[in-house]
């Protein structure tokens, strides 16, 4: 009891605090935003990638995501109970301009069992809205920030236990685009790498639970792009033409694992390192921790499949992170010869 | 006639009345350590199992003002009952289920007509630690990940019935494994929405509440009890939450 009213007088003080700062400071902040063009955003489910902005002033952009907690192959005859942001892991990209006032509305559906909220790396402010979205399921909460900081990052839910929401595939990215834009290429892709915990080995079959000592422990039973075996292979595969200059926005959701992001057959011309607006030039093999990002971009030579990986390959091989992007077009013996086997010379 | 569905309700509610389990109570070594790692928990009285739908219709039959379509809207939101098929009817739900979509003010007025009160934060997990043979469990990572699996099921409505799972050492029912449950000091739980906080929480620090560092922090199933509570308000309902009460020991 002594808690409770405590917490209630506390609570109302607070209140009126708010309303009282919000008749002075905001009016100013009210009339700016007023004059803003508002758009809803486009979000599209991964591996696809919001269309560029090309507008040059600022805007009020609305995002709703609806937190999904859905039942789906982690790999093919193995399921697992996923929490996701929009029914994909990861959930929805966001895609923003530098200088954008965004309002992001969080569904919890009714159906669902969980708490959940949001925390945007690209957000500054404590928590990074971490506790004004704190939602019971069948709740909606609304925030406003203002994106002030261009870049890749990472979103993800912040309620405990957070490494549990996360391995359950709670994470995404929003691109905040510098205000000059980014360099047009012929296709933009969206991967996220994340790690799973399940009492069964990688495949083990039927319906798979989250294992905490495992999660605690770090060892991984699945290590994955885009949140299943199969999401970048077969018919999931990623495409291109041969000499297409490609955009990969890559980001780690984690909750563990940092990510050593090659793709065996290219080399990046560009990484935009940790999700910056510096780069790097000519790169094999680009680390990117849980939380963070990096934006590459290579040219597609020859046809053929190329093979994006973790470079820690036994993830690769027994956990799952591996996918392709099929290339296709003429081929160039000049830059990519065929093979020529013969026998050794017996003399 | 009258007289006679009246006398027939009371002994149906007699014969399914619940049962309040004592609990001697003892120090508690709490996930929430708002007054210190370990608490002392005072004996008390804890219903054997949660609310059931039909518990509940007898309760709204006398008090009609906590009907749905009646109710005040401050003391519930929109969600409440919802799934019941009428005011009155609880069906496709099942008699013997917990009652759910319930607003915590809705859950005081019950355990008043059973002159109790929701549980305590304390008292709650005080009994949740047990097993069907341990006072305190939660050093058995088995038993931790059993608890812990109910999280990661879709939460399936309507619900199953209680009872079904065997009672744990002090004779109570479905801690674990069936619904979230009402605590009558929710709201001061302070976690705070934003899990990873470990200081600078000057308002919560008034309080002398909880920042985020939640003792038991391998006790997932616990934490996410207490994040539920964290981001509920008196009058929201969740499909999957319920409630029973406690009394003092006398």
């Amino acid at each position: 009891m002594k808690l409770k009213s405590c917490y209630l007088n506390t609570k109302w003080a607070f209140k009126s605090l708010l309303v009282f700062s919000a008749l002075t400071a905001s009016s100013a902040w009210a009339e700016t935003e007023a004059a803003l063009p508002i758009e809803t955003a486009v979000l599209l489910a991964p591996p696809n990638v919001p269309p560029a902005i090309t507008r040059k002033t600022p805007a009020k952009v609305i995002v709703n995501l609806t937190v999904e907690e859905m039942v789906r192959e982690i790999t093919p005859g193995t399921k697992y109970m996923f929490w996701t942001f929009g029914g994909t892991v990861p959930g929805k990209m966001i895609r923003v301009r530098e200088g954008d006032t965004v309002e992001l509305n969080l569904m919890n559906l009714a159906s669902s069992k969980l708490p959940h909220n949001i925390d945007l790396h690209a957000v500054s402010g404590p928590g990074g809205g971490a506790s004004q979205t704190l939602i019971a399921p069948g709740n909606q909460a609304k925030f406003t920030f203002k994106a002030l900081n261009p870049g890749l990052y990472v979103y993800h839910c912040a309620t405990a236990p957070v490494a549990m929401h996360i391995a359950n595939g709670m994470y995404g990215m929003i691109l905040v685009e510098p205000k000059e834009g980014l360099t047009p290429v012929d296709k933009e892709y969206y991967v996220m790498q994340g790690d799973f915990y399940t009492p069964g080995v990688f495949g083990a079959g039927g319906m798979q639970p989250f294992d905490m000592q495992k999660s605690i422990d770090e060892k991984a039973s699945y290590v994955l792009f885009n949140g299943a075996s199969n999401s970048l292979t077969g018919k999931n595969a990623l495409t291109a033409k041969v000499n297409d200059k490609i955009r990969i926005f890559f980001g780690d959701g984690g909750p563990n694992l940092l990510s050593s992001f090659h793709i065996i057959g290219a080399v990046f011309d560009k990484v935009y390192f940790e999700g910056g607006l510096k780069f790097q030039e000519q790169v094999q093999t680009t680390a990117v921790p849980p939380g963070g990002s990096a934006i590459v971009e290579f040219t597609t030579k020859v046809p053929g499949n190329l093979t994006l990986v973790d470079h820690a390959l036994s993830r690769a091989f027994h956990k799952g992170a591996i996918g392709i992007m099929s290339v296709t077009g003429d081929e160039r013996p000049e830059i990519y010869s065929k093979g020529i086997h013969s026998k050794l010379s017996t003399k | 006639m009258r007289a006679l569905g009246i006398l027939a309700l009371s002994l149906i509610s007699s014969v399914f009345a619940a049962d309040y389990m004592p609990i001697a109570g003892g120090a508690l070594r709490t996930a929430l350590p708002t007054d210190g790692e370990t608490v002392q928990v005072a004996a008390f009285k804890l219903r054997s199992r949660p609310v059931n739908n039909q518990d509940y219709l007898i309760f709204l039959k006398n008090t009609p003002q906590w009907q749905r379509g009646k109710i005040t809207p401050l003391f519930a939101s929109s969600g409440y009952l919802a799934s019941w098929q009428s005011a009155t009817d609880y069906s496709p739900n099942h008699a013997h289920a917990p009652v759910t979509q319930i607003s915590w003010f809705a859950a005081n007025a019950y355990c008043a007509s059973e002159q109790a009160q929701l549980p305590t934060w304390y008292q709650w997990e005080f009994v949740a630690t047990a097993d069907a043979q341990r006072k305190d469990a939660r050093n058995d990572p088995l038993w931790r990940a059993k608890i812990l699996k109910w999280y990661a099921e879709p939460a399936a409505m309507p619900l199953a019935a209680s009872t079904q799972q065997a009672a744990n050492i002090y004779g109570v029912y479905d801690m674990h494994q069936l619904i979230w449950e009402w605590v009558e000091d929710f709201n001061g739980l302070f976690v705070t929405s934003d899990s990873r906080n470990q200081g600078d929480q000057k308002l919560l620090e008034t309080c002398g509440a909880a920042s985020l560092s939640l003792g038991d922090k391998e006790n997932y199933a616990i934490l996410m009890r207490i994040a539920l509570l964290a981001a509920l308000n008196g009058q929201d309902t969740v499909n999957t939450l319920g409630f029973r009460c406690a009394k003092p020991m006398q």
